[in-house]
């Protein structure tokens, strides 16, 4: 479990990270979601303390990082940077960080192998893709069999096959009962693997929920409706007192009422239906909506600094 | 957390990397050849020398010659042990696996210093030994008065500049910044204070001035320096101090970047 208690994270006059307070729980997968910037890999070097918070402070199974004993083997992670001497092997690489905790040389080798990197093993580091490399990363977040995972940004540089083997990995680990901690700027990466979310936005909490509460919440729900007889469905519809948008293409959205209940109408008309079908707005919608709330709010508000236009929030996810 | 783990640890950090070993042979490669051919040169120099230096002629000395470029590879290692952390970024890594930082610090010198310690009296020994064997009847021996002292000052004065660089380098943490500070003040501004008469006593005190006084036998007959061969070498101790403890608490307030 990983506890954070007011943390925050001044750097001059600039706030990196504002007063977050939440938990992360074992037996699940919790996403930390927020656009590049928004202050996430900051929050994961404080919680390892590498970073000194400004106020707040972490618990890591309700102690403090720099009091563990033996930090990798409670708490590994995988950090964006790649972080590894490019002359030394990735075998000595592991030894090194193994040895500082009283972790046995055998399990390099095991961490070798649960990563794939066996056969490279004595390889200089310089050689490695950036996916050998986000694979070295993980079998040192590994090494210490941690009863909490973290990994920042796990996803990048990896090839279609890797990016599913992290997926397993990470949802089997939290399947024996680990705490995993993930962050991405992909709401689609997180809709896939997380059952938590946590989401940030300019290093403040914009929400602390479950996944499918998140979903719930900032997803508008509709239905679709496609028919030929469009005009006779439309005077129904508005007859029923129901209110239904034109899409681009043809068909009608409409909110706030069951498929059922429109399926129905239709037939008492007997008019014919081509495609009635309830809809879900995406996951990355309701995230652009949040995060952008975030920025009206700061724009609304702000005493200092303008917050950036709201289109910028967007396209800092949508690259990825 | 034990600290023998991390010393451990360190050592396999300092094992596997090809820095070490090259900067390593430079420094003894460079010492004792340099060493060699200025004892030799000076034996030839020996006859056409007029009294007064011939008087002031310390053999253990000139064995000594090569240490002040074979230094400069003893500065490379220290700096790059240190620095190779921050330029990598392994320092993340190494400081989530050992947050309490002045363990970290204290295992990573230790075990460098050690090392720089049996490199170092050996490349003293071997150096004082074949630049007497180019001295021909010039030579001094081992038995003499003050020579052992110098010879293992020697192996400390090189053990010295390589923590006083790992303490810069945990101070500036950049590999390049740290040599562009260090070369130059140990082979050229170190050498101008302490050769320009205004600046002299200030010269004297700076750590590879007052710490080489150890490596002297013979006194030189104009000499007005104020401390004697361990005087000068606890001169360069306090600098060597200073610049760790310096890293010390840089390292402890600092984020890990």
């Amino acid at each position: 479990m990983i506890e954070l208690e007011g943390l925050t994270k001044r750097y001059g006059e600039k706030v990196a990270v504002k007063d977050l307070t939440f938990t992360v729980r074992p037996g699940i997968i919790t996403g930390f979601l927020g656009p590049n910037g928004a202050g996430k890999s900051t929050t994961m070097r404080m919680i390892l303390g590498l970073d000194h918070p400004t106020a707040g402070d972490v618990r890591i199974d309700g102690t403090r990082y720099d009091r563990l004993k033996d930090p990798l083997t409670c708490i590994g992670a995988l950090l964006e940077a790649k972080g590894v001497h490019p002359g030394r092997s990735a075998y000595n690489h592991l030894l090194c960080l193994a040895q500082s905790n009283g972790i046995p040389r055998q399990r390099v080798h095991e961490v070798l192998d649960t990563v794939g990197l066996t056969a490279v093993a004595r390889k200089k580091a310089k050689g490695f893709s950036l996916g050998m490399g986000q694979r070295l990363g993980i079998a040192a977040a590994l090494l210490g069999d941690p009863r909490i995972l973290m990994f920042d940004e796990p996803v990048n540089g990896l090839d279609p096959e890797g990016i599913h083997w992290i997926r397993t990995l990470m949802k089997s680990l939290a399947a024996q009962g680990r705490t995993v901690f993930v962050s991405s700027h992909l709401m689609s990466e997180m809709a896939l693997t997380a059952d938590h979310l946590v989401v940030i936005g300019q290093g403040r909490l914009l929400a602390d929920t479950s996944m499918a509460e998140f979903i719930e919440r900032n997803s508008r729900s509709y239905v679709r409706v496609r028919s030929p007889q469009r005009e006779r469905l439309l005077d129904a519809l508005r007859q029923a007192g129901v209110t239904a948008v034109e899409s681009g293409d043809g068909a009608l959205e409409v909110d706030g009422s069951k498929a059922e209940y429109i399926g129905e109408l239709a037939a008492r008309q007997q008019l014919v239906l081509h495609e009635l079908s309830p809809q879900q707005a995406s996951l990355e919608e309701a995230f652009m909506r949040l995060t952008a709330e975030s920025v009206e709010y700061h724009a609304h508000t702000g005493t200092g600094t303008p917050a950036p236009p709201r289109q910028q929030w967007g396209e800092s996810w949508k690259k990825g | 957390m034990a600290a023998t783990q991390v010393v451990r640890s360190e050592w396999t950090k300092i094992r596997s990397v090809a820095s070490t070993v090259w900067t390593l042979s430079l420094a003894v490669v460079v010492t004792i050849a340099l060493g060699m051919l200025i004892s030799a040169l000076s034996k030839n120099e020996f006859e056409t020398m007029s009294a007064r230096d011939r008087l002031s002629f310390d053999p253990t000395f000139i064995s000594f010659a090569g240490m002040s470029l074979g230094q400069l590879a003893m500065i490379v290692f220290g700096v790059l042990v240190v620095s190779n952390e921050y330029s990598t970024g392994m320092i993340r890594a190494s400081l989530a696996a050992v947050p309490r930082r002045g363990t970290f610090l204290l295992s990573k010198l230790a075990v460098a210093t050690a090392l720089a310690l049996v490199v170092s009296m050996a490349t003293s020994f071997a150096t004082f030994f074949l630049g007497q064997a180019m001295l021909g009847e010039h030579k001094a021996s081992l038995g003499d008065d003050g020579v052992l002292r110098a010879v293992i000052g020697g192996g400390l004065y090189m053990t010295l500049i390589a923590l006083f660089s790992m303490g810069v380098a945990a101070m500036l943490r950049s590999p390049m910044l740290s040599l562009g500070i260090l070369m130059p003040f140990f082979f050229l501004i170190s050498n101008i204070l302490g050769n320009v008469d205004a600046t002299k006593k200030v010269g004297q005190f700076l750590p590879d001035q007052a710490g080489s006084r150890i490596m002297q036998v013979v006194t030189p007959l104009d000499d007005d320096t104020p401390y004697g061969p361990w005087g000068g070498l606890g001169i360069m101790a306090l600098w060597v101090i200073a610049a760790v403890v310096g890293g010390y608490v840089l390292l402890k307030r600092r984020d890990a970047q």
